[in-house]
């Protein structure tokens, strides 16, 4: 193990078990059968239960590993993203990084100060002034009076608060208290920090501030980066390498564009079965493009969307429809009660397919839902529920789009694109066609 | 900038016993900007803002003196029976409010703690000093009509007055070394916090020389004077007494015992809270 330089955070077999439930009764005999157990010097009883997080399966005991046995490294001057979905314990690792908690088993080594945000402008204080505060939030996160004193001026002006800045925070609209509690984390002095998904908030010019600050510290001054995000494209945009997390375990570590493409691929072909009591039962769902099973789709390929049911039952003319949903809201649909499309006979095994051809779509993700109804319309064989997910991978430059913004606001604008024109006073300005090079 | 060595090390459990005061200096900003905090929100949009310090004492004094002195016939003698009752009340306040404040540390900062590490110390710290402030306030008050008094020649004080700092921070161990194991306690069995307050009350009563004195107590209750005698706040409160108003005895052997079990009960709790530190989160 090497001691010194290479590596920022080493991790190793770290393990956190959590206690599922209302923690009240019973809890004084758990904690005295404990405290026995310790007295001769034996290990907790409980412990040995814990079993692997399935949120969705039930378990046979009460305590649950939210992190099993993780091991990896992250070297210096590295952006590291880490993935996963709901559950898969990247808050935990953010929690234990962070001192909040401590690992019930393993051993993180961090070489370096280190910094955490897993929100801005903690311990903000209503009654206190922008400034009194930036003194307050700054301490709280490590730094030193003298410290801020000389950074104040930066701060102040980063965060965009001039004329606020001897006025209590509670007079403050809800986005200048985040762009002040920013501003105070961006003039952080660490080695490392720890970043949670802070930047889904601001409007998309701080937005583009936050991540132009965030690459500044690391490629100009060489500071470690660990990103957590659900937001895959800012992952991409940010990180050079990734991991993948999955119900508490490693799954993946890599690159950044193979982590992605594992964690997009992780969820296809699994079998994601339908609740009971729904007469179709949905066994297999496969997603991808004209060509091959992808999530990670390309600007104008077409989208396929296979369903694999079975049913007991044999089924005269039921409907079905499928629906694109980006973060916005419902997009695009496939909806046979609207447009009166009707299957035939179905029953026993027997697969549905939607095709949604040359599809223009900005990069970003999106999640495919799936329902059915019988041929009266209103009994369902299968509620309506998302069935998964794909993304749009290619770049916004190779769509035409050279906006200085373009990279931030393809995330937060209308996904959908089709040609325009401008006309300015009856002269035409320009005509926009979106095109792949 | 300083360069500091920052390298540090990620464990389930930490020693049995470790104060980190290193890392409490480094954060030593901050108890300082807690401390602010705490009086600026305190007071802001009232309209008699720190007059408050002196409303409460007054107003309990002369509570206690009517009740307890003038009703109850259990005033000392020789000595002005509102300058007893209020020193006994606000020695005995910065001992509660130290006490109360800390032992909900966890639970009041729970969004704080939740977000960000900083050394949890800072807090309990932060409350003493603010509570210290708090009692030099309504020291000067104390002061006040005591140098009233001592004109007319009616107190007298002792040698032992000079003991007066030293009982102050004896106060402020006990307080918050008390508080700190509450603290750790009652993020998982909240029923304590109701019962600390309430407990609180009821050992300001059983604690001599506030209200009742350990003569009355001694002719009165011959069975409980045995908890005056392991009280460890009781020689505190009558050293206090003994210097500025040369009311009840100065008792050294006591006293030294008293020192004793404050700083082991403070010692007893940095280390339960820097325990509970590192896991409160999961239980809270």
């Amino acid at each position: 193990m090497s001691k010194s330089g290479e590596f920022a955070i080493q991790v190793e077999n770290l393990s956190k078990m959590y206690r599922l439930g209302s923690i009240s009764s019973g809890t004084i005999s758990q904690d005295l059968n404990i405290f026995w157990h310790h007295l001769r010097g034996k290990e907790n009883p409980y412990l040995r239960i814990g079993e692997k997080n399935d949120r969705t399966a039930e378990g046979g005991s009460d305590y649950v590993w939210a992190l099993k046995d993780l091991s990896f490294n992250v070297k210096k001057g590295d952006i590291l993203g880490v993935i996963g979905s709901n559950g898969a314990g990247k808050s935990t690792l953010l929690k234990i990084l962070s001192k909040i908690t401590a690992p019930t088993s393993g051993k993180i080594t961090i070489d370096g100060r280190i910094a955490s945000l897993l929100e801005v402008g903690t311990g903000f204080h209503p009654e206190l002034t922008g400034r009194e505060n930036i003194f307050l939030n700054g301490a709280i996160l490590g730094m030193s009076k003298v410290e801020i004193k000389r950074k104040l001026d930066s701060i102040v002006e980063f965060s965009g608060c001039v004329r606020y800045i001897d006025t209590p925070v509670k007079r403050y609209s809800s986005g200048m208290s985040v762009r002040l509690g920013f501003a105070v984390a961006a003039f952080l002095d660490p080695e490392i920090m720890v970043v949670d998904e802070v930047l889904a908030v601001g409007d998309a010019d701080f937005q583009k501030k936050c991540l132009d600050r965030m690459s500044e510290l690391s490629h100009a001054e060489g500071r470690t980066i660990l990103f957590v995000s659900h937001n895959i494209s800012a992952i991409r945009a940010l990180c050079n390498n990734a991991i993948v997390l999955d119900r508490g375990t490693l799954a993946y570590n890599g690159n950044v564009t193979d982590s992605i493409e594992y964690y997009l691929n992780m969820n296809r072909s699994s079998g994601i079965i339908n609740p009971d009591g729904d007469e179709l039962k949905l066994k297999q769902v496969v997603i991808g493009n004209q060509d091959k099973e992808t999530n990670a789709l390309e600007y104008g390929d077409t989208l396929v969307v296979s369903l694999h049911f079975y049913s007991e039952k044999e089924w005269d003319k039921p409907y079905f429809w499928c629906g694109i949903k980006s973060r916005f809201g419902s997009l695009i649909g496939a909806n046979g009660l609207l447009d009166g499309i009707k299957a035939k006979k179905v029953s026993g095994d027997f697969t549905v397919t939607f095709k949604f051809p040359n599809l223009k779509l900005l990069p970003q993700d999106y999640t495919v839902s799936f329902g059915s109804r019988a041929s009266d319309g209103h009994t369902f064989l299968m509620t309506s529920m998302e069935i998964g997910s794909f993304s749009f991978v290619t770049p916004v430059q190779e769509l035409g789009m050279n906006g200085p913004l373009a990279e931030m606001l393809a995330k937060e604008s209308a996904p959908v694109l089709t040609p325009y024109e401008i006309w300015i006073n009856d002269n035409l300005l320009a005509t926009f066609e979106p095109h792949k090079r | 900038m300083e360069k500091e060595h920052w390298t540090e090390t990620i464990t389930p459990n930490s020693g049995i016993f470790e104060l980190r005061l290193k890392e409490l200096w480094r954060y030593r900003d901050l108890i300082l900007l807690f401390v602010r905090r705490d009086f600026i929100a305190t007071y802001k949009q009232t309209i008699l803002g720190p007059l408050w310090f002196f409303i409460q004492p007054i107003f309990t004094t002369l509570v206690f003196t009517l009740v307890f002195g003038k009703i109850g016939k259990m005033g000392p003698e020789g000595v002005p029976v509102f300058l007893y009752y209020m020193s006994g009340i606000i020695l005995w306040t910065y001992f509660s409010d130290c006490f109360l404040k800390t032992s909900s540390t966890f639970i009041d900062n729970q969004n704080l703690f939740g977000k960000v590490y900083f050394p949890r110390l800072t807090v309990p710290l932060s409350i003493v000093i603010s509570n210290l402030i708090k009692f030099g306030i309504q020291m000067v008050l104390f002061l006040v009509l005591w140098i009233i008094q001592y004109s007319k020649g009616l107190v007298h004080i002792q040698i032992s007055i000079l003991l007066f700092p030293f009982l102050l921070i004896l106060m402020a161990v006990l307080g918050m070394g008390f508080g700190l194991i509450i603290s750790a306690l009652t993020t998982k069995y909240r029923d304590l916090r109701y019962l600390v307050q309430f407990g609180v009350q009821l050992l300001m009563y059983l604690t001599p020389g506030i209200i009742m004195r350990y003569e009355s107590i001694q002719r009165q209750f011959p069975k409980f004077v045995w908890i005056a005698d392991i009280n460890p706040l009781f020689p505190i409160v009558e050293s206090f007494k003994h210097g500025w108003l040369s009311a009840g005895t100065l008792q050294i052997i006591p006293l030294l015992l008293s020192a004793l079990a404050s700083v082991l009960i403070l010692l007893a709790g940095i280390a339960i809270f820097n325990r509970t530190e590192r896991s409160f989160m999961d239980t809270i």
